[in-house]
């Protein structure tokens, strides 16, 4: 626009297409129906053929830990964009799921296959019940316990020297084979990627993101606020305790480091910087993020002060985040009109 | 007996790491995540002004606090007034302040337990049998005679005054006159400050590591959260409480569980009484 | 022979600190009646709401529906026995469309026991039975309101979905919080018919209001809040008439004046 023109006004329309789309569910040609499901597409065979293309154990290992990642970031999105609840302590649930499978593999000696499951699920209990507390208040309390619980439990097993103390607990069983090892964490996280995006768009759902909107209307209408919240924090730290359990029998170690600082911040990140509220946003964040960390590796503990200027620059000038970006772009027509 | 000397020293001290995080989050509703940050920053740059640049060790502590109250008000003023109402993202953005002070700092070699900051008067005295350090003494004055101040200056100083309105009903304060946007600078620098000042009275007594900047933090937190945000009295109750129990289970339980104290001071408060010893009820009452 | 009262606050009491908000108030709301509540600014109104639905618990008194003590009771069980309330600064669920607002309130536990209003006790697809109360409502159906967001509805259509949000539970009791107050003439006339529909459909109201002379239409009884007590009781004219409460709404020497010009 030349400065002598007329003043213009920048102008979104939705596609044609995402109109026909949405809501209506006559699809009527190939091309809408590819609109919609190639993305996802996309996603699942990207996904699932990344360790194919990705050289050397290095890579195929970096691909295990971004999809880690990835599910801790599934979980904060959930929590923070859907129910208002913000975890600063991803560690938490990578923690408590990580010791949960050590025990029950080491003591109990069950199967991996078996113990994930079971320390997804009792932690995923656990770890709600020791948030309950907080749960009936405003989302700071969430956010303040959730920071101080990961520098607790580190600080406890530590003291008391149970749980193999400082050492950790070692002679963890891993996968049965390599190829479960490398695709059970990716189907796993395409599994609750798509399960969380459904779940939200039900009617669950809605309330659920009523409960962040305006918890008084909730409650006017009948309904106790505080079990909704739990239910959605057993979700979310149950994807979390996956997340650890998965990680320990990768690395065949479940220690004090699993309550790191790296686990809290890097899921913040990368659903700051991935678009928050998408939950694929997360996924992204990770895919960029968790390389990156890794080559900075050499630097210490320099990658957090990374993930932290980064995370503040987004949150505070930014917070769009590029996949809300590139949904924009890919659903919306921008175009400048004469007013 | 000593019990008792350890309890209130140790109580001040939980007061004075209160004290600025109660007066932001009292004045402008942000929990300043990055509080314990401030601390050990200003703990850092006093050791750098004695040490490297080798100044005077009255000027490096008053550098000191300038510097971190200047760093406080500037962070406040670039980045968190920005997300200022949105308390998701304020907390975010407050600790990740945090991080990158803390771990910066911790990048940049000062690791370890080798910096200290020399106390102020050296050698001790006894008091009932007990020999208790002249800067524990000091330290005890100091954050008496600060509450003291502190007390006074809100009462009776015309910004003293003003922060007390805004904590108390920002639209009325704005309505008579008060900047709000400016206030809260005023108070991120001189909460900043406040960090700052326990951080010099503190420091001499340990070791400036970068840890303490997280537990400097959550016992803040701790304290405001049991006595209730936005009393004085009440943080000041609350520090006494969690000072005393965590010097009974050092004695009784072993040192470990200092910091589980605190933890379960905040669980037992959310659950009893959330608002707090002397919190005002307003908070949960005032969106209806 | 009379019969139970539906709603008994009695001697309740509220404190702020040092403000004393409501002063051993004591009242009955007869079922199927529409109760007006009405007084000067701060005379302690939306108190006397937030106490009855649990929202605050009162200082000293009791609160009994049907018999049963809801005093300190939490709001999401005294809502679960069909007492309801509209809030007075709206917050509808601003990013959804409108009859998505519909759905949570349908989800509670009671809308899921009778079927929401008009429902016949199993609750069918929520979406349609949201469409069905805001049609009933004053939704027009096959138009696009109901599914415009709710951001972009006008202050009329707003007070109706937040009475359409309390219809959800099937209520005994509703409690308006000021439904006339930024409505224009043409939106009061009719919310009017609507207010009498759900008195003929055996709700109970309790409406506090502002506007004066539209209340007047619809209610049975009306009581006049002064400083948190209880100044006057009765049908509406009577209530008018009387002269302190002209005092409380004009100031004692204006009452004089308003008298002269009335």
């Amino acid at each position: 626009m030349s400065a002598t023109a007329r003043p213009a006004r920048k102008e979104r329309i939705d596609r044609g297409i995402k109109v026909r789309t949405e809501g209506i569910y006559a699809l009527m040609s190939w091309r809408e129906l590819a609109y919609l499901t190639v993305p996802r597409l996309v996603l699942i065979v990207g996904l699932l053929s990344l360790p194919l293309v990705m050289p050397g154990m290095y890579w195929k290992r970096v691909i295990s830990i971004v999809c880690i990642y990835a599910l801790l970031a599934l979980s904060f999105d959930f929590l923070a964009h859907f129910v208002g609840l913000v975890s600063l302590g991803g560690a938490f649930f990578v923690g408590t799921g990580s010791y949960l499978t050590a025990i029950l593999n080491t003591k109990l000696g069950l199967s991996p296959l078996v113990s994930i499951p079971g320390a997804t699920l009792i932690g995923g209990a656990l770890c709600t019940l020791m948030l309950l507390p907080c749960l009936p208040l405003r989302g700071v309390y969430f956010a303040i316990v959730t920071l101080m619980y990961p520098l607790f439990l580190a600080r406890v097993i530590e003291a008391l020297d149970i749980l193999g103390g400082t050492d950790g607990i070692m002679g963890i069983d891993s996968f049965p084979s390599a190829w479960l090892e490398q695709y059970f964490v990716i189907i796993m996280l395409l599994l609750f990627l798509f399960a969380v995006r459904r779940l939200v768009n039900t009617d669950l759902g809605l309330v659920l993101r009523a409960v962040k909107d305006n918890d008084q209307a909730v409650r006017a209408s009948g309904m106790d606020v505080t079990r909704y919240r739990a239910l959605a924090v057993f979700v979310a730290s149950a994807i979390g305790c996956l997340a650890g359990a998965c990680l320990v029998h990768i690395y065949m170690w479940a220690g004090i480091s699993t309550f790191a600082l790296d686990f809290s911040v890097l899921p913040i990140a990368a659903t700051v910087i991935g678009g928050s509220g998408t939950l694929v946003g997360p996924l992204l964040g990770c895919l960029i993020l968790v390389p990156v960390s890794e080559l900075l590796r050499d630097f210490g503990t320099l990658r957090i002060v990374f993930y932290a200027l980064i995370l503040l620059a987004f949150i505070v000038f930014r917070s769009e985040g590029l996949m809300v970006y590139g949904q924009r772009k890919y659903h919306q027509i921008e175009r400048w009109t004469k007013i | 007996m000593d019990i008792l000397i350890y309890g209130t020293i140790n109580s001040v001290v939980l007061a004075l790491y209160a004290l600025g995080f109660a007066l932001v989050y009292g004045t402008s509703r942000l929990p300043n995540f990055a509080h314990g940050a401030l601390y050990v920053l200003s703990g850092f740059i006093a050791w750098s002004a004695l040490n490297t640049l080798g100044l005077n060790y009255f000027i490096s502590i008053v550098l000191a606090l300038v510097i971190t109250a200047i760093i406080g008000a500037v962070i406040y003023r670039v980045f968190l007034i920005r997300v200022r109402g949105m308390e998701i993202s304020e907390i975010i953005a407050s600790y990740a302040v945090a991080l990158a002070i803390l771990e910066g700092l911790r990048w940049g070699g000062f690791k370890g337990m080798t910096y200290t900051l020399p106390p102020f008067i050296e050698g001790s005295t006894t008091i009932a049998g007990i020999s208790v350090d002249y800067q524990r003494l000091l330290a005890v004055g100091i954050g008496a005679a600060l509450v003291a101040f502190l007390w006074v200056f809100t009462h009776y100083t015309r910004i003293g005054l003003a922060l007390q309105g805004m904590a108390q009903d920002e639209r009325a304060a704005l309505m008579l006159g008060i900047d709000s946007d400016f206030m809260a600078v005023v108070a991120m620098g001189l909460g900043s400050a406040l960090a700052a000042l326990a951080a010099i009275v503190l420091l001499p007594l340990g070791n400036i590591v970068v840890e303490s900047g997280y537990n400097v933090l959550i016992l803040a937190i701790a304290v405001c959260i049991v006595g209730g945000i936005g009393s004085w009295a009440g943080a000041v109750l609350a520090a006494f409480i969690i000072g005393f129990a965590q010097i009974l289970t050092v004695v009784y339980l072993g040192s470990h569980f200092q910091m589980v104290v605190a933890l379960l001071a905040i669980i037992l408060t959310l659950i009893l009484k959330p608002s707090g010893l002397f919190g005002q009820q307003k908070e949960l009452e005032e969106r209806v | 022979m009379k019969e139970e009262p539906l709603l008994e606050v009695r001697e309740v009491t509220k404190n702020f600190g040092g403000i004393i908000a409501l002063n051993r108030l004591d009242f009955t709301v007869d079922e199927g009646e529409i109760l007006g509540i009405i007084g000067p600014n701060g005379s302690g109104k939306t108190t006397v709401a937030n106490c009855i639905t649990g929202f605050i618990k009162p200082s000293s008194g009791r609160i009994l529906f049907r018999g049963r003590d809801i005093t300190g009771m939490r709001p999401h069980r005294i809502a679960d026995m069909g007492v309801t309330r509209t809030f007075q600064i709206m917050r509808p669920y601003y990013s959804l469309p409108a009859y998505k607002n519909m759905v949570i309130p349908l989800f509670s536990p009671r809308a899921r026991r009778t079927g929401g209003w008009r429902g016949g006790g199993r609750l069918g697809d929520r979406n349609t039975v949201g469409i069905d109360i805001l049609e009933e409502i004053g939704f027009e159906r096959d138009s696009y309101v109901p599914y415009k967001v709710t951001a972009t509805l006008p202050t009329g259509y707003l007070k109706r979905l937040e009475l359409a949000r309390c219809l959800a539970l099937k209520p005994e009791l509703i409690i308006c919080d000021e439904v006339f107050s930024g409505l224009s003439m043409s939106e009061i006339a009719s919310m009017v018919p609507l207010i009498e529909r759900l008195q003929m459909d055996g709700i109970t109201l309790i409406m506090i209001e502002h506007r004066l002379r539209e209340l007047f239409k619809v209610a049975n009884r009306v009581m006049v809040l002064n400083f948190g007590e209880k100044l006057v009781e009765g049908p509406p004219a009577e209530v008018m008439a009387d002269k302190r409460v002209r005092e409380a709404y004009f100031g004692s020497e204006s009452a004089e004046e308003v008298m002269k010009h009335a």
